[in-house]
């Protein structure tokens, strides 16, 4: 969201703000906003602080021995750990193709919805059901009814096309998982995505419609184009929370079989619950935060250039 | 547009996400209760003994009868109440004034003084507890230098369940004491794939859920986790043996999906007639009477299977204990007390029938005439098995450690749960055993000997 806003933001010489405004003058006007931004700093950036202090000691929740320094310790082991770069490598990848995924439904819902057709409404609150229902609830009707090996559904859907009791939590695990992200952020997508579609002015349609265009074409040329912006946002945002996804991992597959579906949140809710390595989960945070940092910087660069373009051309 | 503005804002940004992601990770279920006066909050494994009797056993007579004590319980899976106890007892928490705990937790929490010694503290001043009826095994587990840490709820050991009927349609007899070869061989025969499992054996990833099955596997073919060294032997010829037999079991005529199924899955699929034979813990028997008395009356019991030793059944308990330092003390060993006495068994025979009652803790159970009658098909076979385990020698060759389904070190918390991840992968085809043992073997040869011995 911070994305839109700095934004939105006029160019500094547009001149919006006179010069001449006294330091006491600007300090008044930001004085509304301190409750929230001390706010923000006590719950985001203190625990931080406290994650950075722990990481640099040796603390076990089942040891006696109390907390005590330990320099770099915990940060080679980090590095050095091949469960750690693992479920990083793991995170990556379970973020990536659900979004890309949910996208490319999204669009395809989208461009449906997007027509008149009897029952619309109905359709599209059905169609966002999905991202509505809470995400603890959504991994435990797809770990059970739906997915169960003796009891699921599909199983059942499956069983007259010779698919016999496949566990699918087990063999396709990660898959497993990955589909029901896929399931909870595709109406997400859809609904950027047709906010997008609905904005296009009808008149260029009409033009390429005149000028022969098919619809192939028009969706190439015109459709896609516009829908571009919308599309890299939905990126943006569906990446930024899937990144983060821990509900399904633990209560779909609890980060297995082995390690199959343990991602990055899993391995730091393990560190500090199977391990009680408080100091070596806080320093897998702090390489984490740093990571996400980097990343971030560079996705909200190059969208801050995608934004300019339009602002350029509009 | 410079970007120059931008970066400090991109920071924020993406320090929010990040603490966000932080947060996530430290703040799992933090319990917030307060010991307040005449409250006692509980904590408890997930498990028909307890969801269905003793909570609303409490409800409807212990706080009737103890009108300023109200008992809040806290329930959770096996690996989740391990997770919370751990936490709120090391950290001084202080959220729970009961826990339940078994052998594994209760001589580590005892050396490290986060429980009240029993003994001294109450049993000595309530001699109707009766505190030798206990069953020497159960009461040996949970004592650390002589006093009594933590007092049985109910205890276990395992065994084979099978289904009388379908032994017979398939002309096979099933002996007392059966060996591992005899269960394959049976297996193999009772298999078939979509209607019922050969045999349903424990898959999911947890030292206390398909480590405590494969360990007893394990003893028996001869291997353990350390040899008196303190050196890991994850990889020796015995540990491998076993584990390749145990996984090719599950994987030809085990139950589909085993990598996910523990005691309750495994319960409620044996319970609807998707098993041949099970192996689980004694306790199940319960469990069947009480719940499925149409598959119990067809249900034969067999000691836990053999190899190269003469018993190999486990031993747990799942007993309650009363951390140091908390509110209400008084009140706690009340409720504690209450749910671990002689009395409490008649209290659940009344309302559940005497074959509902929780086994394995009391000799004077085992002494009940209407228990007796009524418990005839599994009480023999549960005691014995009981008394036949040993945590101190649980392995052929001599090993540095104590317990039969689990070692009994601080490191074995997370250890354990490793090498239950590799061998659930191996379960589930998702990798080999050789590797997954190659991989348990380099991450318990991340500890030390010194630092395992001194554990």
């Amino acid at each position: 969201m911070t994305v839109l806003e700095d934004l939105s933001v006029p160019p500094r010489d547009a001149g919006v703000l006179p010069r001449a405004v006294s330091r006491r003058e600007r300090w008044l006007r930001r004085l509304p906003l301190l409750p929230a931004l001390i706010y923000v700093v006590v719950v985001t950036q203190i625990p931080f602080v406290v994650t950075l202090w722990y990481s640099f000691q040796s603390y076990f929740w089942n040891s006696t021995a109390p907390a005590h320094f330990t320099g770099l310790s915990n940060y080679t082991t980090v590095f050095t750990n091949a469960a750690f770069r693992d479920s990083l490598v793991r995170s990556v990848v379970m973020t990536a193709t659900a979004v890309i995924a949910a996208m490319i439904l999204g669009v395809a819902l989208a461009l449906l919805l997007d027509r008149k057709f009897l029952g619309r409404g109905v359709v599209r609150t059905l169609i966002i059901t999905p991202f509505l229902v809470m995400p603890a609830a959504a991994a435990l009707v797809w770990a059970y009814p739906m997915l169960d090996a003796n009891y699921g559904l599909l199983n059942y859907l499956l069983a007259p096309f010779g698919v016999n009791h496949v566990a699918w939590l087990s063999v396709h695990a990660l898959a497993s998982v990955i589909v029901v992200m896929v399931w909870q952020w595709t109406p997400f997508m859809t609904l950027i995505v047709l906010a997008g579609l609905q904005s296009q002015p009808p008149d260029t349609l009409e033009a390429a419609k005149v000028d022969g265009a098919g619809a192939l074409a028009t969706f190439r040329e015109l459709t896609f184009p516009h829908l571009r912006p919308y599309i890299e946002l939905g990126i943006l945002l569906g990446s930024i929370y899937l990144v983060n996804t821990f509900d399904a991992v633990r209560l779909m597959t609890n980060g297995g079989p082995g390690t199959n579906t343990t991602n990055l949140p899993f391995y730091l809710y393990q560190q500090v619950n199977n391990a009680f390595d408080i100091g070596g989960a806080a320093a897998a945070g702090v390489v984490t935060v740093i990571l996400t940092i980097i990343v971030a910087t560079f996705a909200l660069r190059m969208f801050a250039r995608v934004f300019q373009f339009e602002e350029a051309r509009g | 547009m410079s970007h120059l503005p931008f970066r400090p804002r991109v920071l924020g940004a993406a320090g929010c996400v990040a603490a966000l992601l932080a947060a996530a990770a430290c703040s799992s279920g933090g319990t917030t209760s307060s010991s307040g006066s005449g409250t006692v909050t509980v904590a408890v494994v997930s498990n028909p003994l307890i969801t269905s009797q003793m909570v609303p056993l409490t409800r409807s007579v212990f706080e009737k009868q103890h009108p300023g004590v109200t008992v809040k319980f806290a329930t959770y899976t096996e690996g989740d109440l391990r997770a919370a106890i751990e936490k709120d007892v090391s950290t001084h928490s202080n959220s729970f004034n009961v826990i339940m705990i078994g052998p594994y937790e209760t001589p580590l929490f005892a050396k490290n003084g986060w429980l009240e010694n029993l003994s001294t503290k109450f049993i000595a001043k309530t001699p109707s507890y009766d505190v030798g009826d206990l069953l020497p095994p159960i009461a040996k587990s949970l004592s650390y230098k002589g006093g009594l840490y933590a007092v049985p709820f109910y205890g276990e050991s395992s065994m084979v369940y099978y289904r009388k009927d379908l032994f017979a349609k398939a002309g096979l007899t099933m002996p007392a004491h059966p060996t591992w070869a005899q269960v394959q061989t049976f297996a193999a025969k009772l298999n078939q794939p979509g209607k019922v499992a050969g045999v349903c054996l424990r898959g999911l990833a947890g030292w206390g859920d398909n480590m405590a099955s494969l360990d007893t596997v394990v003893n028996t073919f001869g291997g353990q986790w350390f040899n008196m060294q303190w050196q890991p032997q994850l990889t020796s010829p015995a540990f491998v043996n076993a584990t390749n037999f145990y996984v090719n079991l599950i994987r030809k005529y085990g139950e589909p999906g085993a990598a996910n199924d523990s005691f309750n899955q495994l319960l409620t699929l044996y319970g609807q007639g998707k098993c041949a034979m099970w192996y689980d813990a004694t306790v199940a028997a319960t469990s069947i009477a009480g719940s499925y008395p149409s598959i119990a009356a067809k249900t034969g019991y067999a000691f836990a299977p053999v190899n190269l030793t003469k018993s190999s059944g486990w031993l747990w308990t799942w007993a309650l204990g009363v951390p140091k330092g908390t509110a209400n003390e008084a009140d706690a060993w009340k409720f504690v007390s209450w749910a671990t006495s002689k009395t409490y068994a008649h209290l659940v025979a009344a309302k559940y029938g005497w074959s509902a009652v929780p086994p394995g803790t009391r000799t004077s159970l085992y002494n009940t005439p209407q228990y007796k009658k009524a418990a005839k098909a599994f009480a023999g076979i549960t005691l014995a098995s009981i008394n036949s385990t040993d945590p101190l020698h649980p392995t052929l060759h001599p090993a540095p450690y104590v317990g039969v389904q689990y070692v009994d070190i601080p490191q074995f918390e997370s250890l354990g749960v490793q090498v239950a991840q590799q061998i659930a992968g191996a379960i589930a085809g998702t990798e080999s055993v050789s590797q997954a043992l190659k991989t348990s073997q380099s991450d318990a040869a991340a500890y030390t000997p010194q630092q395992l011995a001194g554990g």
